[in-house]
């Protein structure tokens, strides 16, 4: 117990470099304003003590004084204000070239998936010295993916994709926990992320995995029937979906929205809600809620994505494409999911 | 009336005017109702208490090896429950305030006094249940019912626990209702706005909040009894929900009653350090405009327990400017409080200690309220033990201290007698030290990452956790002092003067205890409050 006895958590991503910096300032700040209060307080206590100054002398109060304490105080909050926003403004949006990784959580463990195939329970490889972006669902209560050696923390939600990033800096092995309380192993919901140093982890990469994110998604787009209506041939009954994501869908109301990962999500599981019927289409799609599990819908949207340049095959019994021409098809950036 | 104890007493006092338990469970007499107060919230303060010491037993080792995890959830979520819904927000409004308020403005009872006992029977219906629950299994979903893991996935018993706070809820309302109508009603003849006493300023501002807060906490916490039983979509998004909203609810109710708990405890500290100090309070309009300010910005700021949650970066910097806005007013009473000191007659008895302990660990809760406001930074520290330090250096450091001072400087009024210095000054000693020790290893613990509400916990965190299970064991010694000391003094205690602090305080200027109707003649105000200069009669007597 007292031979590992840290004080202060490691320092592994450049987030680090941003909070920890205010954080000392914030310290600072604390220590100046309780010791000086103490101070005063304890100087007063003494010189004013009844035994030695028995008689009280009426001090109305001061405008000028008041002013003094409201308006330092005020700037210096809002100085903190101003840096903790700029901090906040760095998690924002990942940059454009993060390597992105999927994952899902759920009572009451971590699943992650790499883009090409590596599947992971409670642990998360990544490399060092890249931007690192993880697209993260709840498959059921809330939880929260909190990485205290990279200063991050995001919660997950069950109804809406959400994407955390962060930039190792330092080769390691650190905790991950859930931070939102999710019930009775709560506490054990917890893992490993592992800062590789980039051969490592590529060889890591090659030593495993079942198939792509898409080519996953393809079967599943074929054992949920999806396929039978998407498809861009005269038989069609429902959009082709070759160029969604990214584009701007128009509906029968005159009303948009951007085909993003949020949106194929919410179509899959509730294609029939109100003033979403994709204009020029018959509402005739059935419902998913419930069919889908989350982990699958990664997969399925994963294959939506791919199709970006390599239209529906007309045929609905052609044989799966191989790995090599998918390969050959790079994703498109998808949209930025604020956190 | 037994007439044996009337011959004992010569002077007919609140107390003794008549012993049958009807008279105490059917009283409309503000005294009264206190003291039904003070007994309920002191039982369920133990209740709370006994659960703390449960949770720092466990967290002494990083296994969970003391209860399952199951129990362990439901104890953390019970001990919030009780301490915050039962004891913190009752605690000074309900017990100091519904003494001493009617009181303070000079009148003979609350301005609805049914209503009044009303509020208590609420209160012991929404305790029953809520013990009721604790008893046959408990609730397991934190004390802030988060959804859907509380409308869905929680399998004890979140309906009668939501059931029980809403009782609390309206037992807080009726308390607020009167303090309102009381205060602009029923002031003494010259008694204008700008001499009240401080503590009734910030009561008044505690009561807007209660009133137009707690139906929100209502409505939100009906919404998940709604979902839960009807399976009505309303936060689950499997039933086409948004789990987000419940958040904003819930805040919008309970980031308030924060102040709720924390304004009366600073209407105390007013009174105590002007009384201790034979002053008027520095800047009497800004603190009492304090109050004010803190109760109206205190509901913009709810989103700041939200910053990863999942809502809009633009909101959120909405609400951390308007969390740093809420912390200028708060420093503002604590610089007044240190300036009132300034050429004092300052002297040292237990309630002034509990008054510097309060300006001491409430100026350390302000302060890293700084951090967890700062966006950035509370990316990191938020749901860790870092918060939970923080919100413990306010609701326990600044609210629990400021009840017990409160309790000491009224008791000779309350009760007629006096507390034994001696004890009562070790006491509030050994709760200052007991509190520091148990909570300063959390904000290092927090820093370091680890999560709030964790059963099990990783083994690099257990030396700042031996430390704060260790002050809590001081912390415990601390509080059973006055429950015992403080019980004695009731038969064995010196008999107390009127006034034996020798405050102006308007609520002092009748006898100890007081009669049924408070004065014997309405008194009339034709001074501001705290005029000591104008008062050298009157003199510490105890």
């Amino acid at each position: 117990m007292w031979t590992d006895f840290p004080l202060f958590p490691a320092r592994a991503a450049s987030f680090a470099d941003r909070v920890d910096p205010l954080y000392f300032f914030l310290i600072a700040v604390t220590v100046f304003f309780s010791v000086g209060i103490f101070l005063t307080i304890t100087v007063f206590a003494i010189k004013y003590r009844r035994s030695v100054h028995p008689k009280a002398e009426q001090i109305e109060g001061s405008l000028a004084v008041e002013a003094i304490w409201s308006i330092i105080p005020l700037g210096i909050a809002l100085f903190i204000f101003v840096w903790g926003a700029s901090v906040y403004f760095s998690y924002a949006a990942p940059p454009k070239n993060a390597l992105r990784i999927y994952g899902t959580a759920k009572q009451w463990m971590w699943k992650f998936q790499q883009a090409d195939g590596q599947r992971e329970i409670n642990e998360l490889h990544v490399p060092v010295g890249r931007d690192v972006a993880v697209t993260l669902i709840s498959q059921d209560v809330i939880h929260s993916f909190f990485v205290p050696a990279f200063r991050v923390k995001m919660d997950v939600l069950p109804n809406r994709y959400r994407t955390v990033w962060f930039h190792p800096t330092r080769t390691g092995t650190y905790h991950l926990f859930c931070a939102e309380y999710c019930g009775t192993s709560h506490s054990g919901m917890i893992g490993w992320v592992v800062v590789m140093e980039p051969a490592d982890y590529e060889a890591w990469l090659a030593s495993g995995g079942e198939g792509s994110l898409a080519s996953s998604g393809e079967k599943l787009f074929r054992h949920f029937g999806c396929i039978s209506c998407h498809r861009a041939d005269k038989g069609a009954r429902g959009p082709d979906l070759a160029s969604l994501y990214g584009r701007e869908i128009h509906f029968q109301d005159g009303t948009t929205a951007v085909a993003d990962e949020n949106y194929i999500r919410d179509r899959i599981l509730g294609p029939r809600q109100p003033g979403r019927l994709v204009a020029g289409w018959q509402q005739i799609m059935p419902v998913f809620q419930g069919q889908v599990n989350e982990e699958e819908m990664l997969e399925l949207i994963a294959y939506i994505k791919s199709l970006q340049q390599n239209p529906l095959n007309v045929n609905p019994n052609a044989p799966i494409p191989d790995e090599e021409q998918r390969k050959r098809n790079p994703q498109v950036e998808p949209q930025v999911i604020r956190p | 009336m037994s007439a044996p104890s009337v011959a004992v007493e010569p002077r007919e006092h609140y107390l003794n005017v008549d012993y049958g338990i009807r008279s105490w469970l059917l009283t409309t007499d503000h005294k009264r109702i206190a003291i039904l107060y003070m007994i309920s919230i002191t039982v369920m303060f133990f209740i709370g208490g006994i659960f703390a010491t449960l949770i720092r037993l466990e967290l002494m080792t990083p296994a969970g090896d003391l209860v399952s995890s199951d129990t362990y959830n439901k104890l953390f979520t019970m001990h919030g429950i009780v301490m915050v819904f039962f004891f913190l927000i009752p605690s000074v409004p309900a017990v100091i305030g519904n003494f001493v308020l009617p009181m303070m403005v000079g009148a003979r009872d609350m301005a609805f006094p049914k209503i009044n006992l009303l509020s208590w029977y609420m209160y012991v219906i929404g305790a029953g249940i809520t013990l009721y629950c604790i008893t046959v299994g408990g609730v397991d979903t934190g004390w802030t019912f988060y959804t859907p893991f509380s409308t869905t996935y929680s399998n004890t018993y979140v309906f009668g626990s939501i059931v029980g706070i809403l009782f609390a809820g309206f037992s807080s309302i009726f308390t607020g209702l009167n303090f309102i109508a009381t205060i602009h009603n029923l002031r003494a003849p010259g008694l204008t706005w700008r001499r009240m006493q401080l503590f009734l300023w910030s009561n008044y501002a505690t009561a807007v909040i209660m009133i137009l807060g707690t139906p929100v906490v209502a409505i939100s916490l009906i919404l998940v009894a709604v979902e839960r039983v009807w399976h009505i979509g309303i936060f689950n998004p499997a039933l086409g929900g948004d789990p987000v909203l419940f958040q904003h609810l819930f805040w919008f109710y309970s980031h308030p009653a924060v102040y709720i708990m924390v304004l009366p405890a600073m209407g105390v500290v007013s009174e105590l350090v002007t009384t201790f100090s034979r002053k008027r309070v520095f800047g009497y309009e800004f603190v009492a405009a304090a109050s004010i300010a803190i109760a109206v910005f205190g509901f913009l700021v709810w989103g700041h327990h939200m910053f990863v949650a999942g809502i809009s970066l633009y909101s959120a910097l909405l609400f951390s400017v308007m969390s740093y806005l809420v912390a200028i007013p708060s420093a503002v009473k604590v610089f007044n409080w240190t300036a009132t000191l300034y050429k004092g007659a300052i002297s040292y008895r237990t309630p002034m200690l509990y008054a510097f302990g309060f300006i001491g660990l409430f100026t350390m809760g302000g302060l890293t309220g700084l951090f967890v406001a700062a966006l950035g930074v509370d990316i990191h520290v938020t749901d860790t033990y870092f918060v939970v330090a923080h919100f413990h250096y306010i609701m326990v450091g600044g609210t629990v201290m400021a009840y017990l001072g409160a309790i000491h400087y009224w008791w000779p009024k309350m009760f007629g007698r006096m507390y034994p210095e001696g004890w009562a000054k070790i006491s509030a000693a050994t709760i200052f030290i007991g509190f520091n020790v148990t909570f300063f290893p959390q904000f290092l613990l927090g820093y370091l990452g680890m999560p709030r509400r964790y059963h099990a916990y990783a083994p690099e965190f257990q030396v700042l956790n031996v430390m704060s299970t260790a002050g809590a064991s001081i912390l415990a010694v601390g509080y059973l002092l006055p429950l015992i000391y403080l019980i004695w003094s009731l038969r064995y205690g010196e008999i107390a003067p009127a006034n034996p602090w020798g405050s102006t305080g308007l609520e002092w200027q009748t006898t100890s205890p007081p009669p049924t109707h408070n004065f014997e003649e309405t008194p009339v105000v034709t001074e501001e409050a705290y005029a000591y200069d104008k008062h050298p009669e009157m003199e510490f007597v105890a």
